[in-house]
């Protein structure tokens, strides 16, 4: 008696259960991705998928592993969370798939501008998007009767009034870790002095020029009104300066910004008066000092068709409007339907209708980023000029793009 | 023992040796030869969500058949042990034509990545093999004099440093010399200087990377003396203080020389393990004011740019730097066994 009891409420708790996902899988998903919030939010979606198994490993490590997890047959991982600078590295070894056809037949009702197209071929789909734009405390703005900058130069010039009026010794922020995050702000700072990257149309590169020189002394210039400990902050150090009350305008990334502006890790008077601003514009151009990145996913080509489908569908569920809701709105700026915006993305929506630049797509691109942050700290530190630190990148560069075939 | 006998008790770790450490070095060898073929670049257009712009890829079909013939890529020889990232042959001939004084000549050695990292390891082993066994030495012989009594928990503590993840040991002290940790402030204190900072100064960040490798590196010397003095022939620390010798000179003619292969062995373990300083760059955040080998290879490992032969390049020159430097002692340890 108990037995029928128990089979039919079970019986029914399945039932219910099948209808509320309404998304059924045949075959399994491993992800691998980047850890911060928006990610998790997707994973988390993916995983109502049924029918399946879905996987997901979110590691702020993910760049090193997901190309080696990628490269096995059958991968380790089916679809990689990536952005504009690892999609890179994963075409390179080719070891995603175009997604033409399993668009055509499962995602027609992707909007077209989240698919992101190489060469033709669908490559990846876009789901948010993110941009350094400045963060300030509006009420010491007011306090020292300063406008908000819409220039580094203006940055600098409120940097010194706050400093003079002994509200802060080092008001400045960013992320000039010595590395990516170091190699990330030069070129921010360089596309914002109208440089490019190289010699068009090859892999030459073409940094040691007059727009180079003057995205260096911008940077040093930054550097004297920030912690001198710079070289050793990323972006949760100079977000904690921030929240501690020490740092009072600061480049960041607009998927922190929740983190700076909500109730912890800082004092009320801090927090609630952190607000988001536009991208800087530097000597006088038009261009802002800063790129946008979109976070998409892929997915793997060492995979079987059934696993392919399965990822597909379960990726498109992590990313459709049904994972947003009052927690994960603020997490990101979604490109999907239904998302509306927040104070907290302005940032990002400023960047995009300022028209930057997104970040560079070329496959030799990681490779000069690394080359630019493992050289630029000598210049900030005084040892060398800037003319040798960026002929000392290129230097680096070139030997590195030769040894991966890019030069001969 | 019988070479038979010999030939079976040694074969299980030969084969690990084998599979473990022989063939992985060959492979990093083989590997260091040979460098990626020609990348075939083609222009395509690229449509994101901000738009479509031209832009190049790589034309994946163009180059999977030369792949797929030669996997380990085009035959290089030695060019990447010569190339700028490493010994950088032609930088260094083309400074030395030009350059006008042996420290102008040096600076500019120091500025290219290979030479900047061994730099640094050779002050760090160099500075901190010594120091490390003079400071195990002298915590040995104060423990072992120590009473029996806070013997125990006095071993305790000194083994603490060598027993914390040389990672989360390295963090600490980072978060404690930061400008507003307990230690920095104190620094500033002590030299009357507010805006003194370790970590935006490279000699003070050198000074503290070998501080934390004395530091994490002397219990391991302080265990092994210890262990050598409990076999110390009481007979002829009696006879010495009998003949009228103080402390010092007992120390000086019977506990040394009682200890004296110990010291061989501890310096030849502190030589190869520091010429492999890693972990305090990562945990201090250093990569600005000091690199490693160690460090190079990592830097060209992870991230998306995988400079695999460029990394197995820098794998062998280390190899070979560790033998260099364990030359004399192996050649002092076969000669004391030649000898018997």
């Amino acid at each position: 008696m108990f037995l029928k009891h128990a089979a039919l409420a079970s019986g029914l708790a399945l039932m219910a259960g099948a209808a509320m996902a309404d998304c059924q899988i045949s075959g399994n998903v491993s992800i691998v991705g980047n850890e911060f919030p928006a990610i998790h939010t997707v994973a988390n979606g993916a995983a109502e998928c049924t029918g399946g198994e879905v996987k997901s490993n979110l590691t702020a490590d993910h760049q090193k592993i997901n190309v080696a997890g990628m490269q096995g047959n059958p991968a380790e991982y089916s679809s990689a969370i990536i952005a504009n600078s690892s999609v890179v590295a994963l075409m390179n070894e080719d070891v995603i798939r175009p997604l033409d056809d399993l668009v055509a037949e499962y995602g027609q009702d992707i909007p077209k501008n989240q698919l992101i197209t190489i060469g033709g071929k669908v490559m990846a789909v876009a789901f948010m998007a993110n941009a350094q734009t400045l963060a300030y405390r509006k009420d010491v703005l007011e306090e020292i009767g300063v406008d908000v900058p819409k220039t580094y130069e203006e940055a600098l010039e409120a940097a010194e009034k706050i400093r003079a009026a002994g509200i802060s010794q080092y008001p400045m922020g960013g992320a000039y870790a010595a590395g990516w995050n170091l190699a990330e702000e030069f070129v921010n700072m360089y596309i914002g002095h109208g440089g490019e990257f190289f010699k068009p149309g090859s892999a030459e590169v073409a940094i040691n020029n007059e727009q180079g020189v003057a995205a260096l002394n911008m940077m040093k210039s930054l550097t004297a009104y920030m912690n001198p400990d710079f070289l050793t902050h990323d972006s949760n150090a100079t977000g904690a300066e921030m929240e501690a009350g020490n740092v009072i305008l600061m480049n960041m990334w607009g998927s922190r910004m929740g983190n700076l502006m909500d109730a912890e890790g800082a004092e009320e008077q801090v927090y609630s008066n952190i607000t988001v601003g536009g991208p800087l514009t530097v000597g006088g151009g038009k261009t802002s000092a800063s790129t946008l990145w979109w976070d998409g996913w892929t997915v793997a080509k060492n995979i079987s068709d059934e696993d392919a489908v399965a990822t597909f569908l379960a990726m498109k569920h992590g990313t459709s409007p049904a994972i947003l809701n009052d927690e994960t709105m603020g997490q990101a700026v979604w490109m999907i339907d239904g998302y509306k915006p927040a104070p907290v993305n302005d940032g990002v929506f400023a960047a995009i209708a300022a028209g930057t630049t997104s970040y560079p797509m070329l496959p030799y691109m990681g490779l000069l980023h690394t080359a630019l942050g493992d050289n630029l700290s000598d210049f900030l530190l005084g040892k060398e000029s800037a003319e040798q630190a960026l002929a000392d990148a290129e230097a680096a560069y070139t030997a590195a793009a030769k040894e991966k075939g890019f030069l001969q | 023992m019988k070479h038979k006998s010999f030939f079976w008790f040694v074969l299980p770790s030969a084969l690990a040796m084998m599979l473990f450490i022989f063939f992985p070095i060959i492979s990093v060898i083989v590997q260091s030869f040979h460098v990626e073929h020609e990348q075939v670049i083609k222009v395509v257009e690229t449509c994101d969500l901000f738009g479509c712009k031209e832009s190049t890829t790589i034309d994946q079909e163009a180059s999977a058949a030369r792949r797929e013939a030669q996997p380990l890529g085009q035959f290089a020889g030695f060019t990447t042990y010569l190339d700028r990232n490493h010994l950088a042959v032609d930088a260094v001939k083309s400074t030395w034509g030009t350059s006008n004084s042996w420290r102008d000549f040096g600076s500019q050695m120091l500025n290219l990545p290979f030479y900047k990292a061994i730099g640094f390891t050779l002050t760090f082993t160099f500075v901190v093999t010594p120091l490390v066994i003079i400071l195990g030495f002298v915590i040995a012989v104060a423990v072992n004099s120590a009473t029996k009594l806070i013997r125990g928990p006095l071993i305790f503590f000194s083994l603490l440093p060598m027993m914390i993840t040389p990672l989360v040991g390295a963090l600490i002290l980072f978060w404690m010399v930061d400008a507003r940790g307990i230690i920095g402030t104190t620094l500033q204190h002590l030299a009357g200087d507010p805006d003194l900072s370790v970590k935006a100064s490279t000699p003070l960040m050198w000074i503290m990377l070998m501080v934390y490798g004395v530091w994490h590196s002397a219990p391991f010397a302080f265990i092994v003396y210890y262990a050598g003095l409990q076999s110390i022939n009481l007979e002829t620390l009696e006879a010495a203080r009998v003949d009228g010798a103080n402390r010092w000179l007992q120390i000086r003619h019977v506990v040394i020389p009682h200890l004296l292969p110990l010291t061989t062995f501890i310096a030849l373990m502190q030589l190869m393990d520091n010429f492999r300083v890693f972990e305090p760059i990562v945990s201090f955040s250093a990569s600005a004011h000091a690199t490693s080998l160690s460090w190079a290879i990592y830097n060209d490992l992870g991230g998306e740019t995988r400079q695999m032969s460029s990394a197995a390049a820098t794998s062998v020159l280390t190899i070979i730097g560790v033998a260099i430097l364990l030359s004399p002692v192996l050649v002092r340890t076969w000669r004391d066994f030649d000898r018997k």
